[in-house]
C-alpha cells in the first residue's frame, strides 16, 4: 500500500490539457472499433429476428434470449463446454507439470528440451485439430490402429465419448508448451534451499513434490487454471470446426461452436447474435475474476 | 493479431483496386465450392471462357465447402461485397429463393443481354427444379447429379458375387454387404455419403414415397416432415442394424465416406454421380450401378431428383457485369463445353443437345453406366412425390436428420425413435423459420 505522499508524487502532470487524451487516442479508436462496435451490433442483431439475407427484420426485445436459454441444445451444449474446459485445462496442465519437473531434472541439454517442449505451441488450433485427426481417423489413423488392435473398437464418428477424448487430446496437447514455459519459471522460483534442508531431513521426492514444490507453485497453477479454461472456452474453435463439427449428434457441440452453427450454418441469426452476447457477458465475468484476485496473486512478495 | 487482420486487409483492399483498374476488362468473379477432379473442371472452362473472347474475364474463386460459399456469399451480400456469380448447393436453393431482391433471375440475365432463353433445349427436371412455380428460371444448373451405386469389382470377385450384376433392391444390398463381410473380402460392405440425400430425399423420390407434405415443401406453405413413415423406419432399421458389427460403416455426415471407399475398406458405396471424377483418378476397378429401391414400395423405382449445385446471380451489379454473365452462361450451355463437363467429372449434361452428342459420341458404350444418372432422373415423369423439395432451411433440418442418425448408428436409438425425433424436431425447426 502506498501512503498518501508517495502518491502524490507518482502522480505526472501533463503541462497540456490535450496531449493526454491524444496519448490514449489510438487505443481507445482501436478499442471502440473492435470491440465497442461490434459488439454493439451484435446487441442490436440479438434482439432482432431476420432473414439470411437481412432483407427483412423485426425487432423484438429478449425473445431470442428467452428461446435460446429454454433450448434443450443449447443447456446440452453449456454442460458439453464445461467437460471440455475442465478436462483440457486439467490434462494440459498436469503434464505440463509433469514435463516441467522432469526438465528441470535433466542435468545435459536442459535447453534443448526446453525448446523442443515449447515449440508445439505455434501450431495453429486448425492445423493442431487436422494432426489429432489424421492420427484418431477410424480408416488411415495410426494410432487408431494401434487402438483397434488392443481390441478397443475406436470410433470417434459415432462415439460421443471417443469424440470428447479426441477433442480434449488435440486441444490439451497444443496448450502443454504454454502450460510448460509458465510451470518451468515457477520452478527456478521455488528456494533450493528448502528443498535441500527437506532432503537433509530425510523427506523423498514425492513427498518434497507435494509438500514443497507443489504449494509453492500454487499461484501459478492458479493463474494457468483460468487462463486454459478461457483458452478452452474461447480458442478451441478451430480444433472442434476441424475435428468433430460438433458431433456425433451435439456431443461435441461448445457454446462456442454452436454459435458459429447457429448463425452460419443455419443462418439464424437472432439466436446466434442472443447466444454471443451472452458468451461476453461469460467473458466480461471471467475477466473480472482474473483481475481482482488472479493478478493479484499470481507473483510472489 | 486484430491489427495484423486489419492490416492485411488494407492490403487486400489495395490489391484488389489495382487489379480492377490495371484491366481494360470486364471482370466476373465466380465464388465455387468444387474439389479435387471437379475444380480442375471449373479452372479449365473459366480459362477456355477467358480465352475465346476479349471482353469478359471470369474469376473463379474456391470459397470452401458448400456451406461455406453460401455463407460467404451472404456474408459478402450484406456488406455490399457480393459476387457477380456464385455456387449454390441443391439445399441453399430454398435459401436463395427466398431472397428474391438479392438475387437477379437468370432467365432476365440472358434476356436483358439480348439472348433468348429456351427453356425447351435443356433437361426438364433439371431445369424445373431451380425455376418458379411459374416458369421463371432463377439459377443457372452448373452441375447436376444424382446418387448412384458404386462398387469395387476386386472386392466382388473375392466375396464370390456376381462381378456384372451389382445388386438393385436394398434387400440385395443388405446381402451383398455381409457377404462381402463374411467372406472376408473387405472389412465392411457397405457405405454412404450424405445419408440425408440419399437415404430421405432421393429414397422418397425413387420409391415414390412422400418425403414431407406440400409437395415435399415445392407448393410452399406450412410443411411438414413425413420421414417417419413405415418404409423409412424399415430400411433405417435395417442399416443400424448393420452397423453394429461393421457391415455398414458410417463415414460422416458429408461426402467423407468416398475416402473409405477409395481406401478399399468398403466394396459397396452410394455417392453421387458426381463423386466419379475421384474414383476414376484412383484407378480402382469400379462398377456402377443404378440407385437400389425398396423391393416393397409399389412403382419404384420411380425417379431421382437433383442434386449438385447451381450458379445464382447477385443483383445490384453493372449492366456490363450483367452482360459478361449472359456470355458465360450462353458459353456453359455450348454443347462441346457440357460434354466435356459431363464425361470429366460425371455431372448430368443440362443441354439435351449435349447428352446426345455424348450418346452419338459412343461414349455410353464404352464407359456402361455412366448414362445411368440421367436415366434415373429422366426414365419416368416425376410424380408429387419426385419433384425434389424444399425447406427455406433444409441445411438446418438436415443437421437435426444427421444428428439423429449418428444417435442411433451409435445404438441410443432405434431407427422408429430417431426418425421420429427427427419429424417432431424438424418440423419445430421449420415453422420456427418460416415465421421469420
Amino acid at each position: 500500500m502506498l501512503d498518501e505522499e508517495t502518491k502524490l508524487t507518482l502522480r505526472v502532470v501533463f503541462p497540456h490539457k490535450v496531449l493526454p487524451y491524444l496519448l490514449v487516442a489510438p487505443q481507445l479508436a482501436i478499442t471502440l472499433v473492435f470491440f465497442y462496435w461490434p459488439a454493439g451490433q451484435a446487441l442490436y442483431q440479438s434482439m432482432l429476428r431476420q432473414d439470411p439475407f437481412g432483407l427483412k427484420s423485426k425487432f423484438v426485445w429478449f425473445a431470442n434470449f428467452r428461446k435460446v436459454l429454454a433450448d434443450p441444445a443449447y443447456l446440452n451444449s453449456i454442460k458439453v463446454t464445461v467437460v471440455f474446459s475442465l478436462a483440457t485445462a486439467i490434462v494440459a496442465m498436469a503434464v505440463a507439470l509433469l514435463l516441467a519437473v522432469m526438465a528441470e531434472k535433466v542435468v545435459r541439454g536442459k535447453a534443448l528440451y526446453r525448446t523442443l517442449m515449447i515449440w508445439p505451441y505455434a501450431v495453429a488450433p486448425a492445423i493442431a485439430g487436422m494432426l489429432w485427426l489424421f492420427l484418431f481417423n477410424p480408416s488411415i489413423g495410426s494410432l487408431s490402429y494401434v487402438l483397434r488392435s488392443l481390441g478397443i473398437a475406436w470410433d470417434p464418428l459415432l462415439n460421443g465419448s471417443h469424440a470428447m477424448i479426441l477433442l480434449v487430446s488435440a486441444a490439451a496437447w497444443k496448450q502443454i508448451s504454454y502450460n510448460f514455459l509458465f510451470f518451468v519459471a515457477g520452478l527456478q522460483a521455488v528456494p533450493k534451499t528448502l528443498i535441500e534442508a527437506a532432503a537433509i531431513d530425510g523427506a523423498r521426492e514425492t513427498k518434497r513434490f507435494w509438500t514443497i514444490i507443489f504449494p509453492l507453485l500454487a499461484p501459478t497453477t492458479f493463474f494457468l487454471l483460468v487462463v486454459n479454461t478461457v483458452y478452452a472456452l474461447f480458442d478451441t474453435f478451430g480444433i472442434v470446426h476441424a475435428v468433430t463439427g460438433g458431433g456425433p449428434g451435439k456431443t461435441t457441440e461448445t457454446l462456442v461452436y454452436k454459435v458459429y452453427n447457429d448463425g452460419f450454418v443455419n443462418l439464424i441469426l437472432g439466436d446466434s447474435a442472443a447466444q454471443s452476447v451472452i458468451l461476453m457477458v461469460i467473458v466480461i465475468a471471467l475477466t473480472a475474476i482474473q483481475f481482482r484476485y488472479v493478478e493479484r496473486k499470481v507473483h510472489y512478495g | 493479431m486484430k491489427l495484423f487482420g486489419f492490416a492485411a486487409g488494407v492490403a487486400a483492399t489495395l490489391t484488389l483496386l489495382s487489379t480492377t483498374s490495371a484491366f481494360a476488362v470486364t471482370q466476373i468473379s465466380w465464388w465455387h465450392a468444387m474439389t479435387g477432379a471437379n475444380a480442375e473442371v471449373v479452372d479449365k472452362i473459366s480459362k477456355d471462357f477467358n480465352a475465346s473472347q476479349s471482353d469478359y474475364q471470369i474469376v473463379p474463386v474456391f470459397k470452401g465447402t458448400y456451406p461455406e460459399t453460401l455463407n460467404a456469399g451472404i456474408a459478402a451480400f450484406r456488406a455490399g461485397q457480393a459476387p457477380d456469380i456464385i455456387q449454390v448447393f441443391d439445399v441453399g436453393t430454398g435459401v436463395m429463393m427466398a431472397a428474391e431482391s438479392a438475387i437477379k433471375p437468370v432467365a432476365e440475365v440472358l434476356t436483358g443481354a439480348g439472348m433468348t432463353f429456351d427453356k425447351s433445349q435443356y433437361l426438364p427436371g433439371i431445369v424445373g427444379y431451380y425455376s418458379k412455380p411459374d416458369g421463371t428460371m432463377l439459377s443457372f444448373p452448373y452441375n447436376s447429379s444424382s446418387p448412384i451405386l458404386y462398387y469395387n469389382k476386386d472386392i466382388f470377385q473375392k466375396a464370390g458375387l456376381d462381378v456384372n450384376n451389382p445388386p438393385k433392391t436394398w434387400n440385395e444390398v443388405w446381402e451383398a454387404a455381409k457377404k462381402i463381410k463374411a467372406s472376408g473380402a473387405a472389412p465392411c460392405g457397405y457405405t454412404s455419403t450424405w445419408l440425408t440425400w440419399i437415404h430421405l430425399e432421393n429414397f422418397a423420390a425413387w420409391n415414390n414415397v412422400s418425403w414431407a407434405t406440400q409437395q415435399n415443401g415445392l407448393a410452399g406453405g406450412d410443411v411438414e416432415l413425413k420421414i417417419n413413415a413405415p418404409i423409412f423406419v424399415n430400411h433405417f432399421q435395417a442399416l443400424a442394424d448393420l452397423a453394429k458389427d461393421g457391415t455398414f460403416k458410417y463415414g460422416g455426415r458429408t461426402s467423407e465416406a468416398k475416402q473409405i471407399f477409395l481406401a478399399g475398406e468398403c466394396g459397396i458405396f452410394t455417392e453421387s454421380s458426381g463423386g466419379l471424377g475421384d474414383i476414376v483418378k484412383s484407378g480402382m476397378n469400379y462398377g456402377i450401378g443404378q440407385l437400389p429401391y425398396d423391393s416393397d414400395a409399389k412403382g419404384a423405382p420411380q425417379n431421382t431428383t437433383p442434386g449438385g449445385a447451381s450458379l445464382w446471380v447477385f443483383s445490384g451489379k453493372s449492366d456490363a457485369e450483367y452482360k459478361g454473365v449472359a456470355a458465360f452462361f450462353a458459353y456453359l450451355s455450348k454443347t462441346e463445353v457440357q460434354e466435356y463437363l459431363h464425361q470429366k467429372s460425371g455431372y448430368l449434361p443440362v443441354t439435351l443437345a449435349a447428352y446426345e452428342a455424348t450418346k452419338k459420341s459412343g461414349f455410353y458404350d464404352k464407359n456402361p453406366g455412366r448414362e445411368t444418372p440421367i436415366l434415373q432422373m429422366t426414365g419416368k415423369a416425376p410424380t408429387e412425390n419426385s419433384k425434389g423439395v424444399r425447406l427455406p432451411n433444409l441445411p438446418q433440418v438436415r443437421d437435426i436428420q444427421n444428428e439423429e442418425f449418428e444417435k442411433m448408428l451409435a445404438g441410443q436409438e432405434t431407427a422408429q425413435q430417431a426418425l421420429d425425433n427427427a419429424v417432431s424436431r424438424g418440423n419445430a425447426a421449420i415453422k420456427d423459420a418460416l415465421g421469420n
